[in-house]
């Protein structure tokens, strides 16, 4: 078994409007002068330690977690979950 | 002389501040939107409490970058005072102009309730006329209030007298029953170098008059009544100069 680092990231559907996210674009990316940066969309980020016998595992577990678990709400959001290595 | 309270889009103390600067003390004070604000014209200002932006990012990170944040930042280098409440605190502290970090209470909610406060020095703007050592009862109402810093710019902080309120039991001993949020040190409120900026997470001008307090005090008045002595000394340097 290894400990595998997780990462899982939660954030509104395209169709959501994100108000956090457009608050944070206008009011201080732009206003501030980075103008190149075009969008923003603000979200979860969970970070886990997943124990498993191979990569593979460790992703399929903690999609099955974040599904039984709701820790998104599919109506929606959109959650991606990504694997980032081994532990060291 | 003039006093200046900013509304944030979100703000929702700003009256309440308003109404002790101007019907309980007299102060000239207007109520500015923050786009509008023009330090210049102020001798003192006050970020009250509420939310700003939504609150979006972290407390007070969006509402740090307005316009008036750029006002707010000469008036405080111009030696003139600023004090931020609760929200209007988080701004002071993502603009740069306080030490540290506000973070979630370590109790993961809201907490609103009475508690107590020690002064622990009176070198600032809004502590001249408390005595050091003294307890003042103010309320709480905060998601964002832990104060964190390492433990060196704590100690330096200390050597610098910039922690300016503790929260304490009711024997004025800061200990942890008496620390409602997980404040580093108890810490309730911090100042500049300089002691002209001042924040604190309790709230002055909800506890100004005794007919709002349950133990029938008006302890926030001091700190309203200190900027007042702050500005009533600082308009007589400048009358003098203007005088040589």
């Amino acid at each position: 078994m290894k400990t595998y680092v997780v990462e899982v990231v939660i954030e509104n559907k395209p169709a959501a409007r994100d108000p956090e996210g457009e608050a944070i674009w206008r009011d201080l990316i732009v206003r501030e002068g980075f103008e190149a940066v075009k969008s923003v969309r603000s979200g979860k980020y969970l970070r886990l330690l997943v124990e498993a016998g191979s990569e593979e595992e460790s992703q399929n577990l903690t999609v099955k977690m974040c599904n039984d678990l709701r820790i998104y709400n599919p109506v929606v959001h959109v959650c991606t979950v990504s694997v980032k290595g081994v532990r060291n | 002389m003039r006093v200046a309270v900013i509304r944030f889009p979100g703000s929702n103390c700003d009256l309440d501040t308003v109404h002790v600067l101007r019907d309980v003390l007299g102060v000239k004070t207007d109520l500015v939107w923050h786009r509008h604000f023009n330090g210049s014209d102020y001798d003192g200002v006050v970020l009250p409490g509420g939310f700003s932006y939504g609150d979006y990012l972290r407390a007070g990170a969006i509402a740090a970058h307005s316009p008036a944040m750029r006002e707010v930042s000469d008036m405080a280098s111009g030696g003139k005072p600023v004090l931020g409440i609760c929200n209007g605190f988080q701004i002071l502290i993502e603009a740069g102009l306080l030490p540290g970090a506000l973070l979630t209470n370590d109790c993961l909610t809201f907490v609103c309730k009475w508690i107590t406060v020690r002064v622990e020095t009176d070198r600032t703007a809004f502590t001249s006329l408390c005595k050091e050592g003294s307890i003042l009862h103010m309320p709480i109402a905060h998601f964002q209030g832990r104060y964190v810093n390492d433990q060196d710019q704590i100690k330096e902080m200390l050597s610098d007298d910039q922690i300016v309120f503790k929260y304490v039991d009711d024997e004025g001993k800061p200990t942890p029953e008496s620390n409602p949020n997980g404040s580093v040190s108890n810490i309730a409120g911090v100042c500049n170098l300089e002691g002209n900026v001042v924040g604190l997470m309790p709230h002055p001008e909800r506890s100004s008059e005794s007919v709002l307090s349950p133990m029938g005090c008006s302890d926030g008045a001091a700190v309203f009544r200190s900027l007042m002595e702050c500005l009533r000394v600082r308009g007589d340097i400048h009358a003098g100069y203007k005088r040589s």
